[in-house]
C-alpha cells in the first residue's frame, strides 16, 4: 500500500481491502517514524486526518464517493485550511490558525474526500529553492539526508519521495513545484495560470503562483489535477473554461509528437550528467514515435533577472499584510506604531523573505519604476512571444528542470544569485503562464534527474499523456530511495 | 485680495451606494457593531483575493453618463501601497494610469438672483477605490481600536480640474456634485455619516499671471460651510504668507472647525512614495459598449435635460430652470406642482416653490422633502389663483392656513374661511358707490389730478370687500364712475 498508485489505492478502498482509516494511519505512522529526520511536516494533526478519514469511509459505504475518497494526501503549507496551523513556512505565522479553507482544499477535501495528512515545510512565504528558508528549518532529502530536497515545496517533495503521503499538493512561482519534483525523484505538474484557484493559497507573486500536484506518476498528477483545477469566482484571474478530465488521453500514442528542443536549454551550464539523462530520455521518445526539432527561446536568458524584479515586487506588496496588527507573529516590545511595524516585520521574516521585499520595494519606487518594472514587463512580453514563436514548429518543449541534482545543504545559501540560477529553465514557464512538469528521467550519481516537458496553453491532458506514456516504458518514476522501509 | 486670483480645484471621494463592499461581499451599511461587516477579504486574512463588484462599476459608469465624459473601455486597478492599521492589506486598491471616467463637465449657476452666473466646471477623471477603516483613538487606555466595517466600501472619486475662482465657485460646484450623484442613484449623500466628503487644492496667483501658484490641499472637509470656511481662511493665508515675502511650499493640510483655521499636516517631502503597480489579483476592467448602453437606458432624466426642457416645454428662464434642477427634491416637488396646477401656470409655480416655499421652508429650517404643504396642495392653490378664484394676496393667507394644517386642500380652506373672490359686479358696484359716496375728499382729489386718491379709493373698497373683491374689476368699474 505505501508504493501503491492513487488508482490502485482507490480500487482497495472501493474493494474494501482497506479502510481509509487504516490507509490514513498507515502514513500517519511513517510521518511519526521518519518526520523527525526528514523535518518534511510542519503540522500532523491525527485527530483531524483520522475524522476526516472516518467521514470518508462512510461515503465509501454510503456508496457517494468519488474516485480519490479516502486517499490520504499532504497539503503544502501555503493553503489556507480551516483550523489547521497555516505558516507559509514562516515566523511571521508560526502562529495563525486559519478560520477558512482555501478553495484547493475545500475542492479536494469537501469534494473529492481526499484526506489531509498534515501541513508539508516549505521556503519562508515559497521564496526559495532549497527549503533552507523555512522558519521550522531545512527538509532533508530522502536521497540523501545530507541533501536538499529543492524548493520552495520542498517538505512536500521529500513527504512522497519517502512514502510518507501517496501524494502532495504543491505551488510554483518560478519552478516550486517542478524543481523538487525532479530533486526528488516524483511527477510534478504546474497547470496553466488560471486553471486552479489561487483563493485561499497565500500569495508570493499573484501573476506567477500557480498551485499543482505533486505525485508518484503522471496517472496520479492526472487524477489530483481533476479534483484541483477549475473555474472560482473567487479568485478574478481564475478562467472560466469546461471542466476537463485532465486524464483523458494518458493513453494516446505518440507517434507524430513533435518534441521541440531549445537550443537554449542545452547549453553550458547544466551538469553532463543532467544533461546525459535527458538526452536518454528525449532518445525514448523517439523510439516511442515522436520527432525532435530544435527550436529557440532567444530571449530566455532574461528570465531570472525580469522574474527577479517582477516576482519581488508582487510580493513586496502581498507581504505588507503582515504587519503585526490583525493576527499572526507581533514583536514583544515595541514604542510606537513604526516601532511596533518595523520589530515585527524585523523579526517575524527571514532574510530571504527581507532580502525580496527590499528588491520590490526598490523597484517599484518613484524612479525606478520605469527601468526595472515595466521593462521587466517588456520582457516578460517578449519571453511569451518566444513561446507562441516556439509551439509553432512543436507540440512540447524539454530540456532539463533543474541544472543540477539535488544539492547539499548549506552548498548555495550564502550565495543567492547561485540559488537563483538553479531555478533557470523553470522560470520562464511561469513568466508565459505555461503549463510545465517535471518528470523522472535517470539517476546521475544515485541522485534523480527530472525531465522537464512545457507545453501549450491548457495543455495539461496532452502533457499528462506525453509523461505518462514515457512511464509506461520506463521506471525511473518507481525507483525509491533507500532505507525508508 | 484684489490683485490675487485665487484658484480651486476639488477631489471629492462618493461612497457609492452598494449593497456589498467593492471587493467583498459584505455588508456596506453605516453604524453596525465594530469589525461586524468585515469578512476574510476586508480583514485580508492570507490567502484571500479580491473580486470587483459590478455595481459599483455601474455606478461609475453612470457617472461618466451623467457628466458627459467618456466611460473608459479598459481600464486598470492598481496598489497604493503604504502601512496604516486601518488599511488591512497594507494598500488600497485604487486607479491610477487608466481611470474608468475621463472628462466631462459640470455646469453650475453661482449666486442669487441678479448676481447670479453660471460656470462650468471640467473634470480630469473619475476612479473606482476602496475606503480604508477606521482608527479610533479614544476609549482603549492608550491602545488604538481599528473599525474595520468601512474598510473596502466602495468610492468614486471625482476629480477636477482647476476651474474655480472663488469659494462660493468650489461650494456651488460641490452642491452641484452632491445633487448629482443622489439624483443618479450612487451615492447617498449624508455628509456627516462620510459619504461625501471634498479634498480643496487651493492657490493664488497675481491677476493676469498663466502660471498656477503652489497648492496646498485642504483634506477632508465634510460640509460646505466647512469647505468655504476653509477656502476663506487657507486663500488669505497664502495672500499674507505672499505679500510678507514667503513662498508657499506644497503640503497636505487639516482644516480645524473649531479654530477655523488650516494647519499643516505633511509637507511634499514628506510626501509618501505609495508604489502604484497594476494589481495582479484583478484583470483590467473591460466596458462593453452594450454595458454603457444598459446603463444608459437606466438612467433617469438628468438635471441638464431637465432643465433645456423646462426652459422650452414650461418657458421658464434659464435661471429658474437651473434653480428648479439643484436637487431632484426640488425638481419633482415642482413638477409635482405643475402637474395640478397645469402647464400654463409654470411661471407662478416656478415662483411659488422658489421663492414662498423655499422662504417658508427656511424660516423653519425644512428641507423641502418634509414640507407640510405638498406639492398637489399647492398646485390646487396656484389653481384657484389662475382661475380667479382668489387673489395672489388672499393666496398667500391660504398657504399658511395650509402650512398650518387648517385645511386638506386650497379649496376647503377658501370655502371654510369665506376667501373666495366676489366677481359678482353687481355686489362690486354697491361697494363701490359706498364708497365713493363715504370718500368725498378723495373723489375731489382724484378730480383735482391726483392719481394717489384713486389707489386709497380702491384699498378702501378692498377693505369693505375684505380683501376678496376681484381687483381688476374693482378698477375698473371706480374708474368708470369717477370718468362718469
Amino acid at each position: 500500500m505505501i508504493n501503491a498508485s492513487l488508482k490502485q489505492l482507490s480500487q482497495a478502498l472501493a474493494a474494501k481491502q482497506i479502510s481509509s482509516v487504516e490507509l490514513t494511519q498507515l502514513f500517519l505512522d511513517r510521518i511519526n517514524r521518519f518526520n523527525p529526520t526528514l523535518n518534511a511536516f510542519v503540522t500532523v494533526d491525527a485527530d483531524k486526518s483520522l475524522a476526516a478519514a472516518r467521514a470518508a469511509d462512510a461515503r465509501i459505504a454510503a456508496g457517494t464517493a468519488g474516485l480519490l475518497t479516502g486517499i490520504p494526501i499532504a497539503q503544502k503549507d501555503i493553503f489556507c485550511a480551516e483550523g489547521w496551523l497555516t505558516t507559509c513556512g514562516s515566523k511571521m505565522l508560526s502562529n495563525f490558525v486559519s478560520p477558512y479553507d482555501a478553495t484547493v482544499i475545500r475542492k479536494m477535501e469537501a469534494e473529492a474526500g481526499l484526506v489531509s495528512l498534515g501541513k508539508t515545510n516549505m521556503d519562508e512565504f515559497a521564496m526559495g529553492s532549497s527549503n533552507e528558508t523555512s522558519f521550522f528549518g531545512p527538509v532533508r532529502n530522502p536521497w540523501d539526508q545530507a541533501r536538499v530536497p529543492g524548493g520552495s515545496s520542498g517538505g512536500s517533495a521529500a513527504a512522497v519521495a519517502a512514502r510518507l503521503a501517496p501524494a502532495a499538493t504543491g505551488t510554483d512561482t518560478g519552478g516550486s513545484i517542478r524543481q523538487p519534483a525532479a530533486l526528488c525523484n516524483l511527477t510534478g505538474l504546474k497547470p496553466t495560470y488560471g486553471v486552479v484557484s489561487r483563493y485561499g493559497m497565500i500569495a508570493f507573486a499573484s501573476s506567477l503562483d500557480q498551485a499543482g500536484p505533486m505525485a508518484a506518476s503522471a496517472e496520479d498528477c492526472a487524477l489530483l489535477l481533476n479534483s484541483m483545477a477549475g473555474y472560482d469566482e473567487r479568485d478574478s484571474t481564475s478562467l472560466e473554461r469546461p471542466v476537463e478530465d485532465y486524464s483523458r488521453d494518458l493513453d494516446k500514442p505518440l507517434s507524430g509528437l513533435r518534441i521541440g528542443l531549445p537550443k537554449e536549454f542545452f547549453g553550458e551550464g547544466c551538469d553532463a550528467e543532467v544533461m546525459a539523462a535527458v538526452r536518454a530520455a528525449i532518445a525514448e521518445y523517439e523510439k516511442l514515435g515522436a520527432t525532435t526539432v530544435e527550436v529557440s527561446l532567444p530571449n530566455s536568458h532574461l528570465s531570472v533577472p525580469a522574474y527577479y524584479v517582477i516576482a519581488p515586487a508582487e510580493a513586496s506588496s502581498n507581504l505588507s499584510r503582515f504587519d503585526g496588527v490583525r493576527y499572526g507573529f507581533r514583536a514583544e516590545d515595541y514604542g510606537n506604531l513604526d516601532d511596533m511595524y518595523m520589530k515585527s516585520r524585523a523579526q517575524g521574516f527571514g532574510a530571504e523573505v527581507k532580502r525580496r521585499i527590499l528588491i520590490g520595494t526598490y523597484v517599484l519606487s518613484h524612479g525606478y519604476y520605469d527601468a526595472y518594472y515595466l521593462q521587466a514587463q517588456r520582457i516578460r512580453r517578449l519571453i511569451a512571444n518566444d513561446f507562441v514563436e516556439a509551439f509553432k514548429h512543436c507540440d512540447v518543449i524539454m530540456g532539463p528542470t533543474s541544472p543540477s541534482t539535488a544539492f547539499k545543504l548549506g552548498e548555495k545559501a550564502a550565495d543567492p544569485v547561485q540559488m537563483y540560477l538553479s531555478d533557470i529553465y523553470t522560470i520562464a514557464v511561469n513568466l508565459a503562464g505555461l503549463p510545465g512538469m517535471s518528470v523522472p528521467c535517470g539517476l546521475a550519481a544515485g541522485l534523480p534527474v527530472g525531465l522537464q516537458l512545457v507545453g501549450n496553453y491548457f495543455a495539461e491532458a496532452r502533457l499528462l499523456n506525453v509523461a505518462h506514456r514515457f512511464q509506461q516504458v520506463t521506471d525511473w518514476h518507481l525507483r525509491r530511495p533507500a532505507g525508508l522501509e | 485680495m484684489n490683485q490675487w486670483e485665487v484658484v480651486i480645484g476639488i477631489e471629492t471621494h462618493a461612497q457609492l451606494a452598494t449593497v456589498s463592499k467593492i471587493f467583498s461581499g459584505a455588508a456596506t451599511a453605516f453604524g453596525a457593531e465594530p469589525n461586524s461587516q468585515a469578512c476574510a477579504v476586508d480583514l485580508a486574512l492570507p490567502g484571500v483575493l479580491p473580486v470587483l463588484n459590478k455595481k459599483a462599476v455601474e455606478c461609475a459608469i453612470r457617472f461618466g453618463l451623467a457628466i458627459g465624459a467618456e466611460v473608459a473601455q479598459k481600464s486598470v486597478f492598481a496598489r497604493k501601497n503604504y502601512f496604516y492599521p486601518d488599511l488591512p492589506k497594507g494598500y488600497q486598491i485604487s486607479q491610477m494610469d487608466l481611470p474608468v471616467v475621463v472628462g466631462g463637465a459640470i455646469t453650475l449657476q453661482v449666486g442669487q438672483g441678479d448676481k447670479a452666473y453660471e460656470k462650468v466646471v471640467r473634470l480630469t477623471r473619475a476612479h473606482l477605490e476602496e475606503d480604508a477603516g477606521k482608527s479610533l483613538h479614544e476609549d482603549f487606555h492608550g491602545k488604538s481600536g481599528i473599525d474595520l466595517n468601512r474598510a473596502g466600501t466602495p468610492l468614486l472619486e471625482i476629480v477636477s480640474e482647476p476651474d474655480m475662482r472663488s469659494s462660493d465657485e468650489a461650494v456651488a460646484y460641490a452642491k452641484a456634485l452632491h445633487a448629482l450623484v443622489r439624483w443618479i442613484g450612487i451615492c447617498d449623500g449624508n455628509m456627516q455619516e462620510g459619504s461625501f466628503r471634498c479634498d480643496a487644492n487651493v492657490s493664488v496667483r497675481p491677476k493676469g499671471q498663466a502660471e498656477f501658484g503652489t497648492r496646498r490641499e485642504i483634506k477632508n472637509l465634510n460640509s460646505f460651510r466647512f469647505l468655504k470656511e476653509a477656502i476663506d481662511f487657507e486663500v488669505q493665508w497664502q495672500i499674507n504668507e505672499i505679500e510678507e515675502g514667503r513662498k508657499i511650499q506644497q503640503a497636505t493640510v487639516l482644516f480645524d472647525p473649531e479654530s477655523g483655521e488650516t494647519r499643516m499636516m505633511r509637507s511634499k517631502e514628506d510626501a509618501h512614495d505609495y508604489r502604484y503597480f497594476p494589481d495582479p489579483d484583478l484583470l483590467p476592467l473591460i466596458i462593453s459598449g452594450d454595458w454603457i448602453e444598459r446603463v444608459r437606458g437606466e438612467l433617469p432624466e438628468l438635471p441638464v435635460q431637465k432643465r433645456e426642457r423646462f426652459v422650452s416645454d414650461l418657458g421658464l428662464s434659464t435661471y429658474d430652470a437651473t434653480t428648479l434642477t439643484a436637487s431632484q427634491e426640488i425638481s419633482d416637488y415642482f413638477e409635482a406642482v405643475v402637474s395640478v396646477a397645469g402647464k400654463a401656470s409654470a411661471k407662478p409655480c416656478a415662483n411659488w416653490v422658489m421663492v414662498d416655499l423655499a422662504a417658508r421652508l427656511n424660516k423653519d429650517g425644512l428641507e423641502i422633502l418634509s414640507s407640510p404643504v405638498s406639492a398637489p396642495q399647492l398646485g390646487g392653490l396656484i389653481q384657484r389663483i389662475a382661475d380667479n378664484t382668489i387673489s395672489n394676496n388672499i393666496a398667500k393667507k391660504v398657504f399658511e392656513s395650509l402650512w398650518n394644517g387648517e385645511g386638506a386642500t386650497a379649496d376647503e380652506i377658501i370655502e371654510k374661511q369665506g376667501l373666495k373672490q366676489i366677481t359678482d359686479s353687481g355686489a362690486i358696484e354697491s361697494l363701490v358707490d359706498e364708497v365713493l359716496a363715504a370718500n368725498p375728499g378723495n373723489v375731489a382729489e382724484f378730480k383735482a389730478g391726483k392719481e394717489k386718491a384713486f389707489n386709497a379709493l380702491v384699498g378702501q373698497v378692498m377693505k369693505a370687500a375684505k380683501g376678496k373683491a376681484n381687483p381688476q374689476q374693482v378698477n375698473d368699474l371706480l374708474r368708470q364712475k369717477l370718468a362718469g
